[in-house]
């Protein structure tokens, strides 16, 4: 139960974490060019954006639910089992962030997140 | 379309900056960890750890390396979707499977280079799609 419960905030936290710093960027807007005093503006955007804020606690709390969980259970268990968020992150990416996800696209997903897990199971 | 083309190779180009970043930054960290040897669990311990970390060249590499992903990561996102960053990201894994093996002569299971075969495959697939499907502020608010 508590490793499910640890996964969970694993998943969720790195995923809703990652929603909402591109909810932020998407915001912030492209960079007007790409070099350096463009993008020091452009971060400079970003850092002022609350998304980005929000992003941050709920990939810091993602980080410590991975180090509690590989204090549990062996890495070889964890990281296939965090590739769940592929697909949970293209299930947040559908709903909230409103992104077309075709049908290529959400083939390519499953096929990452198997692929992800056996690498990582090694 | 010439707009449409550029969007995908401005992605691609900084999708393969992120993976490279991350990589060189997780690999010089581990170096520059291992350098330091086990860290003692105790204060004194990480205190002589936290100035052996802060002073060891290879762990500011490290550092370097995954600021410079953080800002790609954020960069790409500005404009192209996160259902497509995110997937196509996952190429790091079967990049670093594939050093593995040409650098440090890794053997490797089955099983991985299966899974290196189906993330190829997938990212393959999800590369084809387009890079955004949804609106972006105008690129005049700098």
């Amino acid at each position: 139960m508590r490793v499910i419960l640890a996964l969970a905030l694993l998943i969720l936290g790195s995923t809703g974490g990652e929603i909402a710093i591109t909810h932020g960027m998407k915001a912030t807007g492209e960079p007007a060019r790409l070099r350096p005093r463009a993008l020091l503006q452009f971060l400079g955007r970003a850092f002022r954006n609350g998304w980005f804020w929000t992003g941050v606690p709920l990939m810091a709390l993602s980080f410590y639910s991975l180090l509690v969980l590989l204090s549990w259970e062996p890495i070889s268990f964890v990281i296939p089992a965090s590739a769940l968020s592929y697909v949970v992150g293209t299930l947040g990416a559908r709903y909230i962030l409103g992104e077309e996800v075709s049908a290529a696209r959400w083939a390519g997903v499953v096929l990452v997140c198997a692929g992800v897990a056996l690498v990582a199971a090694g | 379309m010439a707009s449409e083309r550029r969007l995908r190779v401005k992605t691609l180009v900084m999708v393969l900056v992120m993976v490279v970043c991350a990589n060189a930054g997780d690999l010089l960290l581990k170096r520059g960890m291992s350098q330091i040897g086990a860290v003692q669990l105790t204060v004194s311990g990480f205190w002589h750890a936290f100035l052996l970390t802060v002073t060891n060249g290879t762990i500011w590499g490290g550092i370097f390396f995954l600021t410079g992903f953080m800002v790609s990561y954020m960069t790409v996102l500005s404009w192209a979707d996160y259902s497509y960053v995110m997937p196509a990201g996952a190429f790091g894994y079967a990049l670093l499977t594939l050093m593995a093996v040409v650098f440090l002569h890794e053997t490797v299971s089955a099983r991985r280079w299966i899974g290196v075969v189906l993330i190829c495959v997938g990212v393959l697939l999800v590369g084809q799609t387009k890079p955004r499907t949804t609106a972006v502020a105008s690129e005049a608010a700098a």
